[in-house]
Parts: structure tokens; sequence; C-alpha cells
């Protein structure tokens, strides 16, 4: 799968399946700052991504005062 | 596809899993739970009544931008202010997405332009001053925003800090045993001579709540960060307690709740009363405790200082 990241922005292959909360632990992402979307659709935790899926993994956290 | 997960309240495939509350939803299910938690959070602490006119403080990020949509939703009504701080093209993009946001929507969007009013902007700012970027910016946007919403006969400033951003101010202020921030960092503040009534109608929803709102709702916000906060110290708190929550959910929510609840209470009478302490700065006329306002010392400052390019900032601080 494609898995698009930010902070540096950048694209990721991913060879297989994989459940959300295993690829976010995978990436060592926590899933309390992260959002995964496919096809403009967010997906659970214990969503399953396809091996030919286009994902983006969202960062939430803002800095500043 | 997700066999395994169903919303809790329609048993339909759910979009988010939401560990605090220990439960999974659907796309309708999980706004009308965010919507319970601003409604709420108005209720208990008596934010917003139906009649105030509210300004918004919108930076185009998707803390503001939901805070906006839930209050239009929820039948207040609300304006939009949006303070152009010049940090380069992250400035432009944010107004871009506030101004399309306001549009789409009919809603008015009130822009001031720091560099076009007051002839600085945060990057020259940050230098001028040699303090953090932050520090000048945060003490711009407090005094505009008091001075838009008094100026416009607003009677609410609402922000979009949300659970996360009041858990890492108190973090940070507890480290540190700031008795007096600890006493102010509430809901709401009153309205007092000179400063509207400023509220938080987000505290009870986390940042991946906000930011779920906004893709669910299809609200198109920046995403990417500003540029210069990167590695400050709140993001370090946010972090600490996000690895907290990882171990033990629901953790971040009754730091800050119950702190609210049990611990401001306590603190109340050791607010320093310093209204008699103020009197109008000479120069704009707002509260002040000396002769001339911190903000009105930046403009003098920041404007007088030769324009700083927002990249000398970024390399400057890694
Ligand atoms: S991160 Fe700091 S400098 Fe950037 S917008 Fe927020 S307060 Fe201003
Ligand atoms: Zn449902
Ligand atoms: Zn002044």
């Amino acid at each position: 799968m494609q898995v698009h990241l930010r902070n540096p922005t950048r694209v990721l292959e991913i060879e297989g399946r994989r459940k959300v909360h295993a690829l976010l632990t995978e990436l060592g992402l926590n899933r309390e700052s992260h959002l995964v979307i496919r096809n403009g659709t967010l997906v659970p935790g214990d969503g399953e991504l396809d091996a030919t899926d286009v994902i983006e993994i969202r960062p939430v956290i803002s800095g500043g005062a | 596809m997700n066999p395994g997960s169903k919303c809790r309240t329609c048993r339909q495939p759910a979009i988010i899993d939401l560990p605090r509350h220990n439960a999974n939803f659907c796309a309708e299910h999980f706004l009308e739970l965010c919507r319970r938690q601003v409604i709420k959070a108005i209720e208990h602490w008596k934010l917003l009544e139906r009649d105030d006119k509210i300004l918004v403080a919108v930076s185009g990020g998707k803390d503001s931008l939901a805070v906006w949509d839930l209050l239009i939703e929820l039948g207040y009504q609300a304006d939009g202010l949006y303070v152009g701080l010049g940090i380069g093209d992250y400035s432009d993009v944010s107004g871009d997405y506030a101004r399309r946001f306001a549009a789409d929507r009919g809603l008015k969007l009130i822009e001031i332009s720091l560099r076009g009013e007051y002839g600085y902007d945060i990057p020259t700012a940050a230098k001028a001053t040699r303090r953090v970027p932050c520090s000048a910016c945060g003490l711009s946007k407090r005094h505009l925003f008091d001075k838009a919403a008094l100026d416009g006969g607003y009677t609410a400033l609402v922000t979009g800090h949300n659970l996360d951003d009041e858990a890492a101010v108190l973090l940070g202020n507890t480290m540190r045993w700031e008795i007096d921030y600890l006493a102010r960092q509430l809901p709401k503040l009153e309205a007092r001579d000179g400063f509207p009534k400023k509220v938080k109608p987000l505290v009870r929803l986390t940042e991946r709540e906000t930011a779920a709102w906004c893709v669910v709702r299809g609200i198109d916000y920046l995403v990417d960060e500003c540029p210069i906060a990167a590695g400050n110290k709140h993001l370090g708190y946010k972090a600490t307690l996000n690895a907290m929550e990882a171990e033990s959910s629901g953790s971040k929510a009754a730091f800050y709740l119950n702190f609210v609840e049990r611990m401001a209470p306590l603190l109340a009478g050791h607010l320093k009363d310093d209204r008699e302490a103020l009197r109008e700065c000479e120069q704009c006329g707002s509260p002040t405790s000396g002769d001339v306002c911190a903000f009105c010392r930046l403009v003098a400052t920041a404007s007088a200082h030769e324009r700083v390019p927002v990249e000398l900032i970024m390399r400057g601080r890694r």
C-alpha cells in the first residue's frame, strides 16, 4: 500500500495488508496523535488496509500559544 | 470490510475508535458525540448565552474552523476574525482556508494584517524582541482579539482551544507551580473592563476528535504546522501526555477536567485581583499596569526593525 505521511512530507510503500493500529505501531506513531484516511474517509483502529490502498496518515497535533 | 468495528450506537460500520470512551462510532454518531460534548461544556460552565454576539478567533486550522462550524450548527450567531501574522507561506495559505470556509457558508470574516496595519510580522517581532516567536505571536493575537471583540460590540470571544491544548498548558504550569496562571486556566473568563468574555467550547474534545470532525464534515483546513512552532515546549508536553494516554486511556481528560472541577475552585481565592492596578494605555487605551501596554511596546520595537524573513527564524531554531 502507499502511505502518505507529513512532517516531513513523504510517501512509503508497504507490502501486504495491515490493520490500522498495527501499521501505526510499525511506524512508531501514537494513535492519539494521528488519523488514518482512505479515499476521504476515516478508518478506525481495527480497520483492514488492503495491499493496494492509498492512505494518508494525518498528524493532528498543533503547536503554539 | 471491518467486521470487528461497529458503532456503539447503531451497530453500523465504525469510522473511528475512541479509546477514552472505550467505543467505536459511525460518522453520524461520532458527530453526535462531538456536539454533545460541546453542548455539555457550554451548559455546565455557562460559556455562552443564546443571544451572545460571538466572535471566533480563526486561524484556518482544524480547531478554529471546527468550533466555528459547531457553533453555527448549534444555532449561535458567530462571526470570524483572522489575524494575518506574516509567517511566510504558512500565513498566506492559512488565510485562504479561513476565507474559503467563510465564503462557502456565507459567514462574516473580519481580517486584520499585522504587516498592513501595524508595520510588523511575527518573524520580525521575534528577532526584534529576541524572544521565542510564540511569545510575540501570543501577545499580538490576544491584544487584537480583545480589541476586535470590543470594537465590534461582540459579547463573547471564542477560541478553538481543545483538550490537548489545555492539558498541555496545565502540565506546563503545574511543572512550575505557576499558581497565578493555574488559577486563571478555566474554560471561561468573565468580561471585565476592557476585556471581552473569553470562552473555549472545545475543551471536552481532543485534538484527534476536532481533526476528525473536520474530515467527517468535509472541512478543508490547513494541516501543516506553523513552521516556527517546531520543537516548542508546548509540543513536548503534548507528546508526554499522549504517551501517558497510550498507557492509560482517559488520563488526559481526567487530568484537565478534574483540575477544573476539583482544583480550580481551591485556587480561586489566589487569583490576584489586578483590577485596581490597571489603567488605560497612553497610546491605545487598552487596560495595562504600566503607562504603555505590552502590545504598543511590541509594535514600536518590531515596526522599527528591518523585515526578517521567516526562513531566518526557522534556521535559528534548528
Ligand atoms: S506556533 Fe507560535 S508562532 Fe506559530 S502561529 Fe502558533 S503561536 Fe504563532
Ligand atoms: Zn452509528
Ligand atoms: Zn497600548
